[in-house]
């Protein structure tokens, strides 16, 4: 135990007395939390329409005056034929055509109507399915508007009501703040303890410290410690900081977000200390570092859905504790799941945790 | 001019041996780079293909179980089957499921007067997990097309450049951009600082050799190294991932070399700032990886951002080179159309370097 | 062969080889209390990697040793806490103050707080080091680190210290003053392994070793030596053993 204390002292003067870290820890999840929740949005907006109108009769005018006043849609102008629309979208200076066909009015009042056709750019794959679900909406609506004008029956669009729960304005912004929390801990908690641990060994005070009889799992419990607590304040201040922002807290049990943190502090330092005992450069360790930080971040479900990858790909995000940290953080900041909804995550992550802290006070060898 | 020459080749060549040397290192920085591709460039997407529905049933039909057969057969949903009414908080909030759809009592009245064009009450109530709000938009209006498919005029839908919504293509740039800046800068930044923490800078640098020597000289291995790593990652995503890269090769290489000449000035700017390799670090992995992938366009459209971070994304070098290489590698762009994103990685190459000389040579006076 | 157990140090057939490279190969040797014994050897000999042996640092391919009455393959721990070690290159924490690193080497040798105060200023007392108690190490020169890093070494009393080229780097005067502090040590009871390659600090030394491409090629006291080989100065004694040498240099 004294050995311990004495350990720690060291690692806690070192943490203060460095010029750069203490500042990093603090302002890192300040700057996360203020810049990031705008960035992370998948909705789509102002997507650029150009309207190919070969009919030119009063519904596909009704049709490109809906267009111009969507919120969603930037009206570009109206073409004269697809070619040259095509040409425009080629360009990247409009996202989506409309082109209505040549008497397109007169076969909608006959009652078989010719179809619209919609086309979009889809390297951006959301904006391109989103926006033509938004012109298939927008088109639809427009026509029926027209037929009722015309007081004719017998085009009612039927409908399903949606009712959207837990997020029920649907801000963006919720949904990806427990994310960055979880990449501020997956970078600091990786990172940080592996540059640490490496900077002994270049440096030669690891060897200071292993001929002395301190027992390893002494030492590495010396070096984890100071990372939990860093770890811990970054969840607090970010947790803080989106509350001032944002005015967001979870709506689960605070207890509850900072166990599964706790645990996943545990579990991301470890594993830095076991890149770190397999490197003997800093570079190895932080390319090492950097392998794994990004498969957590970007297969984690992070980012991108899970359910959006390969079938084999979701089977391998199975063995990512970024996966089961997520679903706890969202389904708790969010959606107020406790731990008892969570049990099977809760206990994924556990098991990781000490996995991993077994793994990092093995490999540590102070004998080669 | 000779001697000169002469001087700059043998550090070179100290530079090369240095990285050839340390084989494990030079192994995980060729090896990382490339499991990171072809892991990222199969699995990556932002699209939504597989939203988990279920199912309130309270009176079955025949209709129904033909409609809920049609979310079985379609591969954007996964039916998790029925499930009793008073679960669907549960199930939402556990999630099991993203979105349910619960039928009315009297779905079958509702859905023959719906095809005979009559005005009608809904024909189901949607509930979606909203925590997610793209799922919730996307996976809304999916369910609503699948469900009123029969019913409701339709126009017909193209997407332009990749009909599949294959969205390898479209982040293979991205996930290039991202490996490339974060991997040059590390690189430099830490051979750079490493001898100024052993000390043995100094003693370049009141060698008369000129620091511009010692420090092109420093790059020009990660350069090599770099090239190796992009030819690699080139015939990687032509051959497995299959991207087009229908431009051609001369822009898309011309561009890449210039993006990592950047990508390496990045290191060696950060180089000058720090005296630790610990913060060397710290700032070229920590401090690049949040902006190049959240700021750079790899993931989240530019067009998206407030107008300020827009302008912040501008100072992101990962933001043009990505925006060029999804011209030229998807869209085949002719070169003259990226001409504006290579000028300026062209100019923020050109400000670094000469950031960084300034301040080596502040140093020495 | 038996090992002396009187002895501080008794290594028979010590060998380490890293692949085919055979680093150490059988040495044996013994050192008895209070003496100071020079490990002397060109760069590359050898003499780190059987130093790092005996402190417990490296596990030896073949050979048996005790240190300390401890067995080194066995008992590598409980060596640990009766030696002192310095390393060749200076390890102690550059970002802590002098007193910092007293207090923690101390700790983990197990010295209660007001021991390790009382011996730190006893030490910095003797070496005329007491203002700069509380100056971070890294900002200190050369030689201040060397005497500091051997007064850490000796802080918790340890029956021997290993030196590992302790004077690499470091001006004539201060060398001469660093020999003495070990000749204190070496007075007050603690032996003292200590290696080498300036062969003139070989005089210092009651006895020597000299290592060639990993084997001891001779071992005896320096003026021995000097008269078996008919030699003027262990510099010449040491250069007639190492012509043969096919690494180092």
């Amino acid at each position: 135990m004294r050995t311990l204390g004495v350990l720690l002292e060291k690692e806690f003067l070192q943490l203060f007395r460095d010029p750069f870290m203490p500042k990093m820890i603090v302002f890192f999840p300040i700057l996360v939390m203020l810049i990031f929740p705008w960035v992370a949005t998948l909705e789509v907006k102002d997507v650029r329409v150009t309207v190919v109108d070969q009919d030119n009769s009063s519904l596909s005018r009704l049709i490109s005056n809906e267009i111009e006043h969507s919120a969603y849609f930037e009206f570009q102008e109206v073409a004269k034929d697809y070619d040259r629309a095509l040409l425009r979208l080629e360009e990247d200076r409009t996202d989506a055509i409309v082109s209505i066909p040549a008497g397109f009015e007169e076969s909608l009042l006959k009652g078989s109507p010719k179809k619209i056709s919609i086309s979009a750019n889809a390297v951006n794959a959301v904006k391109g399915s989103v926006g033509s679900q938004y012109l298939t909406q927008i088109t639809g609506s427009a026509q029926q508007e027209f037929l009722q004008e015309k007081g004719i029956q017998g085009l009612s669009v039927p409908e399903v009501t949606v009712t959207n729960r837990y997020n029920e304005t649907l801000v963006y912004r919720n949904y990806m703040i427990p994310a960055l929390m979880i990449m501020l801990l997956i970078l600091v908690c990786g990172f940080l303890p592996a540059l640490n641990i490496v900077n002994e060994k270049e440096r030669g005070t690891i060897e200071q410290i292993n001929v002395t009889p301190v027992k390893q799992s002494v030492f590495m419990l010396a070096k984890l410690i100071p990372f939990w607590v860093i770890g811990l304040v970054v969840v607090a201040i970010s947790i803080f900081t989106s509350f001032i922002l944002y005015g967001l807290v979870p709506s689960g049990s605070w207890l509850e977000v900072f166990l599964a943190c706790m645990i996943f502090i545990i579990l991301m330092s470890a594993l830095g200390v076991v890149v770190a005992n397999y490197s003997s450069t800093m570079i190895e360790a932080i390319f090492l570092m950097f392998f794994v930080i990004m498969i957590f971040v970007l297969m984690g479900g992070l980012l991108t859905p899970i359910e959006s990858m390969p079938e084999w790909a979701q089977y391998f995000t199975f063995i990512l504790p970024s996966r089961y940290f997520n679903t706890i953080m969202r389904a708790t900041y969010l959606k107020g799941a406790s731990i008892l909804d969570l049990r099977l995550e809760y206990a994924a992550l556990a098991a990781f945790g000490l996995i991993f802290g077994l793994l990092a006070a093995i490999t540590y060898r102070k004998r080669s | 001019m000779k001697r000169k020459r002469g001087i700059f080749i043998a550090f070179v060549k100290k530079e090369f041996w240095h990285l050839l040397r340390d084989s494990r290192t030079l192994l995980v920085a060729l090896l990382i780079p490339v499991v990171l591709m072809i892991l990222f460039g199969f699995t990556i997407n932002t699209e939504l293909n597989n939203v988990r529905v279920g199912f309130v049933i309270p009176h079955p039909s025949e209709s129904i179980r033909r409609m809920t057969e049609k979310f079985s057969g379609n591969p954007y949903f996964t039916s998790v089957g029925q499930i009793p009414p008073t679960r669907i908080d549960e199930i939402l909030r556990r999630g099991v499921a993203d979105a349910v759809i619960v039928f009315p009592e009297d779905f079958d009245r509702r859905l023959s007067a719906a095809r005979q064009g009559l005005p009608a009450e809904p024909l189901a109530q949607l509930v979606m997990d909203a925590s997610n709000p793209n799922t919730a938009i996307q996976g809304a209006a999916y369910l609503q097309g699948v469900i009123l498919g029969d019913v409701a005029v339709s126009p017909e839908v193209r997407l332009l450049f990749n009909p599949q919504m294959k969205s390898a293509f479209y982040f293979v740039p991205g996930i290039m951009g991202m490996l490339f800046l974060i991997i040059c800068a590390m690189l430099t930044s830490v051979a750079i600082v490493r001898e100024k923490e052993r000390g043995s800078m100094e003693v370049l640098l009141v060698s008369p050799v000129r620091p511009l020597v010692i420090i092109f000289a420093k790059m020009i291995p990660y350069f090599f190294l770099s090239c190796v790593n992009l030819a690699t990652i080139l015939l990687l995503s032509r051959y497995v991932l299959k991207v087009p890269l229908t431009a051609g090769i001369v822009s898309i290489l011309g561009v890449s070399l210039l993006y990592i000449a950047l990508s390496l000035a990045v290191g060696l700017f950060i180089s000058t700032v720090t005296h630790r390799q610990v913060t060397a670090l710290t700032i070229s992995a920590m401090g690049l990886i949040m902006p190049s992938v959240m700021l750079s366009g790899m993931l989240f459209p530019i067009e998206n951002l407030p107008r300020i971070l827009q302008y912040l994304s501008c100072v992101i070098p990962a933001r043009w080179f990505i925006d060029a290489m999804r011209k030229l590698m998807i869209e085949g762009l002719r070169f003259t159309l990226i001409l504006d994103d290579f000028l300026i990685l062209l100019g923020m190459t050109v400000a670094l370097i000469a950031l960084a000389l300034l301040r080596f040579n502040d140093k020495i006076d | 062969m038996t090992h002396c157990n009187d002895c501080l140090i008794s290594v028979r057939d010590l060998t380490k080889k890293f692949g085919d490279f055979t680093a150490v190969d059988h040495i044996s040797f013994d050192v008895g209390p209070g003496e100071i014994f020079g490990f002397l050897g060109a760069n590359g000999a050898g003499k780190t990697t059987a130093m790092r042996m005996l402190c417990g640092l490296s596990y030896p391919t073949s050979g048996t040793g005790q240190v300390a009455g401890y067995d080194i393959n066995r008992q590598g721990e409980r060596i640990k806490a009766h030696i002192g070690y310095m390393s060749q290159k200076f390890s102690l924490y550059e970002d802590l103050t002098v007193f910092e690193n007293m207090r923690l080497y101390g700790g983990i040798y197990g010295l209660r707080r007001k021991e390790v105060e009382e011996r730190a200023d006893a030490i910095l007392r003797r070496l005329d080091f007491l203002e700069e108690r509380n100056t971070l190490v890294g900002s200190l020169p050369l030689g201040w680190k060397q005497k500091l890093a051997f007064s850490v070494a000796t802080l918790h009393r340890p029956k021997i210290i290993f030196l590992d080229e302790p004077t690499g780097g470091v001006d004539p005067i201060t060398r001469r003053q660093f020999w003495e502090m070990i000749g204190g040590a070496a007075a007050g009871g603690t032996t003292l392994f200590v290696t080498t390659h300036y062969m003139d600090e070989a005089e210092y030394c009651g006895r020597v070793s000299v290592m060639v491409d990993g084997r001891i090629m001779a071992l005896d006291s320096p003026a021995r030596l000097k008269k078996m080989y008919g030699a003027a100065s262990m510099d010449e004694v040491f250069r007639l053993l190492a012509r043969g040498a096919e690494r180092g240099g």
